[in-house]
């Protein structure tokens, strides 16, 4: 099964999506702040995977990016955060909710019609676009989901795999700029979960939406992204390219599941073997393994 | 020891969910029970300490068949570790918690003391004795339910699902905890559809799909037979697929692991510098 | 639970279930005229006039489990009737009162589908937040449902014995059950409201509806209908003699 390559930022000027300037944060009656002094500035296009070990603020971080933090969860936010522009801080959620689009973890409590049609609309509803736009969008939503069968299904008559999907369609009908999902496929199987990343890849690749995913199963995102964040207690440790990143020996000190084939990478360099690119997915280490053992013989 | 005679099961809207699944399992097993959701692994366990009682065939736990114990009996036997903490802390300390377990299995108030500070030990939540279920984060929510199982040592663990949503260094512990657990003599069944995890564990691995066992063997067998998981809608683990790859260049077909992967490579190249 | 079932929405594509559900509604309200009545005659034909409508609307199953499920009910109304001194006759037709009643309203839930409900609601000028409360409700009651469930395996898989011991018991019984329960409602909610906002919840004060109830040429034929029959129930009441049945006890 072929892997899509990532694709390279559209044009080589980079445009800022969102600006994180010393960012620190604590959540409210919690003595320690859960993000501290982070600094960071995501470009429009790319495909982000923000990883690290339970507890070293992910989710917090995303939560600043929709407004959630402050607006949802108050607290103390010292720093600026900026998206699409605008300041987190002094625009509502609902005006954020139209740029940046918010994936959950839990499919089941994010999804309230009794229909999937319905769902997808509920946005565009609040936004109070004329119905004609918002059937049309709908429909298109539907469709770039790959969910158009499953328009008049109910929340529980579908599988996880298709909630996600659904959900996705949900956020795609407002037009977002950014999509941000935090851990979408902890519920599901690998296939599922290759099937939503599958649909995320495509948005970005045919829309240009820029993605930011938070997941732990780097073997199976690592393929589709062009850059990986680790964080660790509530700060920014490594931030590049998957292969350069994953690499390096300071991410076992995070804790992070590198995928088992760049495991395989650094056993065979400390053989001295080295193949010429560092892998990431199984297509590419039999390729590798290839033509290396092959070199090898002649 | 657990047997299963062609248990089939159908849940009371109609939907059927085993469809003639047998299987044995001894005490002191570690096994692995693999599926896509839907395919009745979850049904299969619940089986297994009474809580669901077949619609045709029996489960014979202890040559007595599970129609004739009560659910409670089964469990002081069988211990069941469900997906999700939150379904099931409702007291106001981490220690009444795992009391609860004992208290309904009438153990002494003198040896629910013991039994607690030894599963609050084992599980190292000491420094939560006193805190609320509800202020532990995801991973020790995790840990005091599966103390709250192992506080009356029951022979039999069966773990539901005891990977999602966690990260990889509470994966490896639980991966160490649980061998350890097995080493110790402990029979432990997990229900997962985590391949890499179950790669790293290495145990007997029984794949169910549509309610049938389709396979049954150790971990090297049954992860690397892509036909089998392919049915099952399970991808084999990374290592495997890289290997299945190079089929033609004369691998073992067997490999699931990565030491064992570079030890296979590195033969490999030495054999051709020969 | 078979009383639960018979007022599940049944997705089936009927002249009645296409109905708008404020027209539907006044049907099933319009039953109340029952209570005009206490001869048998009369409450029969009100509840055979409902069988033509379960049939064309395919929910004779889940129709006939309602009947079933009220039965406990039915025999309770009966029983106390006869121990207060009613006649036999009166306290039939005090059951078939009743009957008439849950099976009216039972095939409204059948056939009409919640959030159309609520859209109606919406139309009739109830605020969307309280319609969004009603239809959000019976969107989770499944999920609830299973998650009482699981609870209860999960508990009973520590030693928690539901069925047994005395009614002092068995209520605590229930506490490690009602408790995760209200947690993990709780819990649902916030992430409810989280995932609300972000799909801009409170954007604008106007708010635009996908799907807006339109009353059809049927829609006010039936009405026509319904306020016609209404007129003729209190008028046979009022002005006509109506032929009684009268069941002696033996």
């Amino acid at each position: 099964m072929k892997h899509p390559t990532p694709q390279p930022l559209l044009e080589e000027i980079k445009v800022p999506i969102i600006e994180v300037k010393n960012l620190t944060y604590t959540y409210p009656g919690s003595t320690n702040p859960a993000l501290q002094n982070v600094n960071l500035t995501i470009n429009k296009g790319e495909f982000v995977v923000l990883t690290g070990p339970s507890g070293c603020g992910k989710t917090t971080l995303c939560r600043c990016f929709n407004g959630l933090i402050p607006h949802f969860y108050y607290g103390d936010l010292k720093g600026e955060v900026y998206v699409v522009g605008l300041s987190v801080q002094e625009n509502p959620t609902f005006k954020l909710a139209q740029y940046v689009g918010f994936v959950f973890q839990n499919p089941e409590n994010q999804l309230f019609a009794l229909s999937v049609e319905k769902d997808v609309a509920f946005g565009l509803e609040n936004l109070g676009l004329p119905r004609e736009e918002i059937k049309n969008r709908v429909e298109w939503a539907l469709d770039m989901t790959g969910i158009k069968d499953l328009r008049e299904a109910a929340p529980y008559e579908l599988s996880g795999g298709q909630q996600q999907r659904a959900a996705i369609a949900s956020i795609l009908a407002m037009k977002p700029e950014i999509i941000v999902l935090d851990e979408p496929t902890s519920f599901l199987d690998s296939l599922a979960a290759r099937t939503i990343f599958d649909v995320v890849s495509k948005l970005r690749r045919e829309l240009g939406i820029t993605i930011i995913l938070v997941e732990h199963r780097l073997d199976l995102v690592s393929s589709y992204s062009n850059r990986v964040i680790i964080m660790d207690k509530g700060r920014i440790k490594l931030d590049g390219e998957p292969k350069k990143i994953l690499n390096l020996n300071e991410v076992q000190l995070y804790g992070i599941g590198i995928p088992k084939v760049t495991r395989l990478y650094q056993a065979l360099l400390a053989e001295g073997v080295k193949l010429t690119k560092v892998p990431v997915t199984a297509d590419e280490t039999a390729e590798l393994l290839r033509s290396t053992l092959r070199h090898d013989r002649s | 020891m657990i047997e299963v005679n062609d248990v089939h099961f159908t849940y009371p809207t109609g939907v059927k969910v085993l469809n003639g699944v047998s299987i044995k399992i001894d005490y002191g097993e570690f096994l692995a029970i693999m599926g896509e959701n839907g395919a009745g692994k979850t049904t299969l366990v619940k089986h297994f300490n009474g809580l669901l009682k077949p619609s045709q065939g029996e489960i014979i736990v202890d040559g007595v068949s599970t129609t004739k114990v009560s659910v409670a009996k089964l469990s002081r036997k069988i211990g069941l570790v469900f997906q999700n903490p939150d379904h099931q802390f409702f007291c106001e300390t981490v220690e009444e918690e795992i009391a609860f377990g004992l208290r309904n299995f009438g153990f002494s108030e003198e040896a629910i003391k013991e039994k607690v500070d030894w599963a609050l030990n084992l599980l190292d939540l000491g420094d939560y004795r006193r805190t609320s279920p509800f202020m532990l984060s995801g991973g020790e929510k995790k840990r005091l339910a599966l103390a709250a199982v192992l506080t009356w040592d029951p022979n039999v663990l069966i773990l539901d699902e005891p990977t999602v949503g966690q990260d990889y260094n509470q994966k490896e512990k639980l991966r160490q905890f649980i061998l350890k657990l097995n080493s110790k003599g402990k029979t432990v069944i997990i229900v997962t559809h985590d391949i890499e995890f179950v790669a790293e564990c290495n145990p007997r691995v029984v794949i169910l799909s549509h309610g049938r066992i389709i396979a049954d063997g150790p971990a090297k067998k049954v992860l690397t037979n892509y036909d089998q998981m392919r049915e099952a809608s399970l991808i084999p683990p990374q290592i495997t697929q890289v290997f299945l790859k190079l089929a033609d260049m004369g691998f073992a077909a067997d490999i699931i692991d990565v030491n064992e992967a570079r030890g296979k490579l590195i033969d490999y190249l030495r054999g051709l510098s020969k | 639970m078979m009383l639960f079932q018979g007022f599940r929405f049944k997705r089936v594509s009927t002249w009645m279930h296409r109905m708008d559900p404020r027209i539907k509604l006044l049907l099933s309200c319009s039953f109340f005229v029952a209570f005009l009545y206490t001869e048998l005659l009369p409450l029969i034909i009100a509840f055979l006039i409902q069988v033509p409508m379960v049939l064309s609307a395919h929910v004779v199953r889940e129709w006939l489990g309602t009947l079933k499920g009220g039965i406990f009910f039915a025999i309770l109304i009966l029983v106390m009737n006869m121990l207060t001194g009613s006649t036999l006759t009166y306290s039939i037709a005090m059951v078939l009162r009743f009957l008439i009643l849950i099976s009216a309203f039972s095939i409204f839930f059948l056939t009409t589908r919640p959030d159309d409900l609520g859209a109606a609601l919406e139309k009739m000028g109830v605020p969307y937040d309280y319609s969004f409360m009603f239809t959000t409700a019976v969107r989770y009651v499944p999920v609830l449902a299973t998650e009482a469930l699981t609870i209860m395996d999960a508990q009973r898989s520590r030693g928690l014995e539901m069925e047994k011991g005395n009614i002092v018991k068995r209520v605590k019984n229930f506490i490690p059950v009602l408790i995760p329960l209200l947690v993990n409602s709780i819990r649902r909610s916030l992430e409810m409201a989280e995932a609300m906002e972000s799909r801009a919840w409170g954007a604008t004060k106007k708010r635009t509806s996908l799907y807006v109830p339109k009353l059809k040429t049927i829609d006010y034929v039936l009405l026509s209908l319904i306020v016609v029959a209404i007129f003729f129930a209190v008028y046979i009441r009022l002005y006509w003699a109506i032929p009684a049945i009268e069941l002696t006890t033996p």
